[in-house]
């Protein structure tokens, strides 16, 4: 059982961070100044560059400010930008959280703006303090799972442990959410045998094709140099190893970035934009998706490493699972688990998945991961336009 | 697709029966020689740890398989031992990248 803060839109998170928000770029030197003295209080810094509006990253903000690790949201405008500041801000008062717009324009410039946003910090933290803590079960809980930095030791390793783990989630109900379609092509028929209904498979069928159209306009696959430097080929051997990291219970239905799971079960996420292609790569970065699997709602995300990701994020802690047995002796104070230990013969996988099972839970009840206390918070959003999810991509009533 | 549990200490880890590379699971030096499904492999370079070698002759225009998938096609033709990655093998998808000397980002095709 985990011990969870209950917030007063009946939701239940894991932490009880703050969150202050640039709405564009001009506001996020003031953002950051204001949160610097309390980054080490769970105050959090996230934001949208863009100047022009977005119903995507207005989505995103929309989910990442309500989100239920979070207590409550400072929003930093410049006052000018497009961002409907507004509208945000009612959805986040209408959740029952404590929420503020500074615009800095009407504030008075760069010092008065950090002054009022740091004063409402240090009032909202001491009003947190208070905020009701609540039984919360596995089955309440939402978590990703995501890949970067990655090896070809990490579909042998930590990928498959992470899957293990899963399995133990779904088994209990929680929800999991896997990315990201565009490294999971090739993959695709195996996948819609394992969806729930044959509609579902056929629309992850779809996603993937869409992903691979994506990114052959683009004329670059989801492939660093460091993945051919660790031993990785092609776009479809990576696939095969991150495919490795949902585990092997059925797929009960698909969201969008934003888009909270209704029920327990495992989910993929969509990060493809729909329609044509513009705005550039689809996820510039491994951040840009974390937040939108943070965005659903997940309460943490386990992230497996072969070459060495050190990123943490904003909202939820990031749990790193090292897969290659050198990465993790060079890297190890960045590093939650050691999986390459399976490698090694020191260790099978199902000790390795069991071992992530048990600190998903410590860290569900306040363990700090490697990345939260190295205060790693990196944040990225961009702009998207995606359609509304069809009927087959919702679980079956059970 | 095929996990494995545990490592049988050979250093050479077969992913799936029917596999026509093998990966080695600590780093492996030019020369080594094991028995992997039945054949005799001798290692022509050096192995790091989760990179793949050829277990069979593998002719170019063949499709390379790991895990019981394929995973790319050969682009010449691969000897038995012979390391394999990008100078021998491509996608059949998307063309990988990769950053060569000079550091420029270059479609990694040799002949």
């Amino acid at each position: 059982m985990i011990n969870g803060y209950l917030r007063s839109d009946g939701r239940k998170g894991i932490r009880n961070s703050i969150v202050v928000t640039y709405l564009v770029e001009c506001a996020h030197h003031v953002a950051r100044e204001i949160v610097h003295p309390f980054r080490e209080q769970g105050v959090n810094l996230i934001g949208f560059s863009g100047c022009y509006p977005n119903a995507y990253s207005h989505k995103m903000m929309e989910r990442l400010c309500t989100h239920p690790n979070v207590g409550g949201a400072l929003l930093v405008s410049l006052g000018c930008e497009g961002f409907n500041k507004g509208g945000l801000l009612e959805t986040i008062r209408q959740s029952g959280r404590p929420a503020r717009l500074v615009m800095i324009q009407d504030t008075g410039g760069t010092r008065k703006s950090i002054a009022e946003g740091q004063a409402w910090i240090e009032q909202t933290l001491r009003q947190l303090e208070s905020t009701p803590r609540a039984d919360m079960g596995i089955d309440e809980l939402i978590v990703g799972t995501k890949c970067g930095g990655s090896d070809a030791t990490s579909g042998l390793t930590a990928n498959p442990a992470m899957g293990r783990a899963f399995d133990f989630l779904v088994e209990q109900k929680a929800a999991c959410i896997f990315e990201e379609t565009g490294e999971l092509i090739g993959m695709e028929n195996w996948m819609a045998e394992r969806a729930q209904t044959p509609e579902l498979g056929q629309e992850i069928i779809n996603t993937v094709a869409k992903a691979a159209r994506y990114y052959a306009t683009m004329g670059h696959a989801s492939f660093a140099p460091g993945n051919a430097d660790g031993g990785l080929t092609t776009i479809e051997e990576k696939s095969l190893g991150a495919y490795a990291k949902s585990g092997q219970s059925p797929i009960c239905g698909i969201v969008k970035p934003g888009d909270v799971p209704i029920t327990g079960g495992l989910y993929l996420m969509d990060m493809i934009p729909d329609g044509e292609v513009r705005f550039g790569f689809p996820n510039i970065n491994d951040n840009a998706e974390l937040a939108e699997m943070i965005a659903c709602g997940a309460h943490m995300v386990m992230f497996s490493t072969g070459r060495g990701s050190v990123v943490g994020s904003a909202v939820s802690p990031i749990i790193k699972v090292c897969a290659n047995p050198k990465t993790y002796k060079n890297m190890s104070e960045d590093m939650d688990v050691d999986a390459g230990r399976i490698l090694e013969g020191r260790a099978t996988l199902d000790e390795v998945g069991k071992e992530i099972y048990d600190l998903l839970i410590d860290v569900a009840n306040g363990r700090k991961t490697k990345s939260e206390a190295l205060g790693h918070q990196e944040f990225v959003l961009m702009y998207k336009t995606f359609e509304p999810l069809g009927p087959a991509c919702f679980p079956s009533a059970a | 697709m095929a996990f494995f549990q545990k490592t049988d200490g050979s250093g050479v880890l077969l992913l799936a029966p029917g596999d026509n590379v093998a990966v080695a699971t600590c780093e492996l030096p030019a020369g080594t020689e094991r028995e992997v499904a039945g054949r005799k492999v001798a290692l022509k370079s050096r192995v790091d740890v989760g990179h793949k070698f050829a277990i069979q002759a593998i002719a170019s225009g063949v499709r390379i398989f790991k895990y019981g998938a394929p995973i790319g096609v050969a682009s010449r033709d691969i000897e038995p031992g012979e390391y394999v990655h990008t100078h021998n093998m491509t996608s059949d998808y998307l063309p990988t990248f990769t950053l060569e000397e000079g550091h420029q980002f270059v479609k990694e095709v040799k002949s």
